[in-house]
């Protein structure tokens, strides 16, 4: 048996991997080219993030004289395992994590600061001020977007555990029982101030305007990735689309986990591909909402308006998502007693 | 294909070595919607160790000397000076004078360089010239 298991999790690691670079790396295609077009600019063409990384491989990979060579050279790895990891506890297209069972919503908490971190690593690690800038800024809005994020996180696992019982922490159990189902008019308010929340922590979690103050290029030239060139660079790159593509459809798992194959009489292989597409269209929404509009939108903030943004408004808004959905179901409550 | 990446995705970090504005200004434009080298795969990168290309705007002033032979050194191969403006060619309007380390070729006697002239040359120019960097950059990829 553990054989097995182990034989399936490796496949499925490897298939995984292949699967969340080629969907990172067309999304952030799609992402480049829809922000190109708000810009009105013909744009690159969708395939560009593959040339891009193809031409980084053959680049030289260069370590600066004064970085921890084997640190300097292991975050990029880190980085990229951590994000593919991530993905094997997030529920794809409906069906369960590659991991199901293994790990929970508290468990992908964690694993979400692992790429963040390794990025703090590797900057750190490289020896230029600019890094080193970049890497403390990294760590800095790490610690403001954590604390909202749990809340949303956790607001929502307790609703499920007041609603169900079983493994409500777990994400397959979250995606297969539809949180706004559950939930009554006060409750639908505050999953809807949960989701704001999360979808204004997403662009920090993933460095992009107006939050990306770690890798801001016109002020600290790239910060964190300052000194990365090569090989190394374009394993950060890949890390960044798997990373973007696994934190949308974990948004997707937890919001927005519904199907379209149930309202056609499809076999089990149609119904598939088209809940497959679906979820590929549910999630490029997501990266649309929280990413590109954003991105083209607004401009960068300071190091501190992003740290009071979290702290306080972000914060607020996630603590009075968790308040309406206990108001929620105290209110049921009295009414059904 | 692999050294066919080159011809599709070249990132530029742009170093101003006493210029007077006008080349830059024009690199700019080649950025801006009307000329979108993005396009092609063109991109601005804020770190020497990103590009590919250095655009090289001015004559070089002995102050700057120094700086951009370290920006060239910090580059990973393979790499091309896409020298823009008659300031790098030949010194252009500052010709003779006396706080000049340049024109490029003296300043980076071994660099594989592309020369645009103008002054400043127009943003399809500049477009023109990366084309012909691509060639240097491809036969240096593909080398290898
Ligand atoms: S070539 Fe002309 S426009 Fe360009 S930097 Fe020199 S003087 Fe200015």
């Amino acid at each position: 048996m553990t054989g097995e298991l182990f034989f399936k999790v490796v496949m499925g690691t490897i298939g995984m991997a292949i699967f969340a670079i080629l969907l990172g790396l067309s999304f952030k295609g799609i992402d480049r080219k829809i922000a190109a077009h708000m810009q009105s600019r013909v744009g690159p063409p969708l395939r560009q993030p593959f040339w891009d990384v193809g031409k980084l491989l053959i680049k030289d990979s260069v370590v600066p004289k004064n970085a921890v060579s084997w640190l300097f050279n292991f975050a990029p790895v880190i980085c990229l395992a951590s994000s593919i990891t991530l993905l094997l506890y997030i529920p794809i297209a409906g069906y369960g994590p590659l991991l199901q069972g293994h790990g929970d919503l508290i468990l992908i908490l964690y694993l979400l600061t692992i790429p963040a971190l390794s990025m703090v690593a590797g900057g750190f690690a490289s020896g230029s001020p600019y890094a080193t800038v970049g890497a403390q800024r990294e760590m800095v809005t790490m610690m403001s977007y954590e604390f909202p994020l749990a809340v949303a996180a956790i607001s929502i696992a307790w609703k499920m555990s007041d609603a169900f019982k079983g493994d409500v922490f777990t994400l397959s159990f979250i995606s297969s029982h539809p949180i706004w189902n559950n939930v009554g008019l006060l409750g639908i308010i505050g999953l809807l101030f949960l989701l704001l929340a999360v979808v204004i922590i997403l662009p920090a979690e993933l460095s992009k305007i107006p939050f990306d103050v770690a890798e801001a290029e016109t002020e600290i030239a790239g910060g964190l990735l300052v000194e990365y060139s090569g090989r190394n660079l374009a394993l950060f790159y890949l890390a960044d689309g798997v990373k973007t593509f696994a934190l949308s459809s974990l948004v997707v798992a937890i919001f927005f986990p519904y199907n379209i194959s149930q309202f056609f009489a499809l076999g089990s292989i149609p119904a598939f591909i088209i809940d497959f597409l679906f979820f590929l269209l549910k999630v490029s929404l997501v990266m649309l909402f929280a990413v590109t509009l954003v991105r083209v939108g607004v401009a960068r903030l300071r190091i501190t308006q992003v740290v009071s943004t979290y702290w306080i408004a972000v914060t607020l808004m996630a603590l009075l998502g968790l308040v309406l959905l206990m108001w929620d179901s105290q209110i049921l409550t009295i009414r059904w007693w | 294909m692999i050294s066919k990446s080159f011809k599709k995705s070249l990132w530029i970090f742009h170093v101003n070595s006493g210029s007077c504005n006008g080349c830059d200004i024009e690199i700019v434009a080649a950025l801006t919607p009307r000329y979108d080298v993005e396009r092609f795969g063109i991109k601005l990168v804020g770190s020497p160790r990103h590009a590919d290309v250095m655009a090289l705007t001015g004559p070089i002033t002995s102050d700057m000397e120094d700086k951009v032979k370290r920006v060239y050194e910090q580059m990973p191969d393979p790499k091309v000076v896409l020298v823009v403006g008659s300031c790098g060619i030949s010194g252009g309007v500052f010709h003779e004078s006396y706080h000049l380390a340049g024109p490029v070729n003296k300043v980076l006697p071994d660099a594989t360089c592309v020369y645009v002239p103008g002054c400043p040359p127009r943003p399809e120019a500049i477009i023109d010239g990366v084309v012909k960097a691509w060639k240097f950059l491809e036969s240096a990829g593909g080398g290898e």
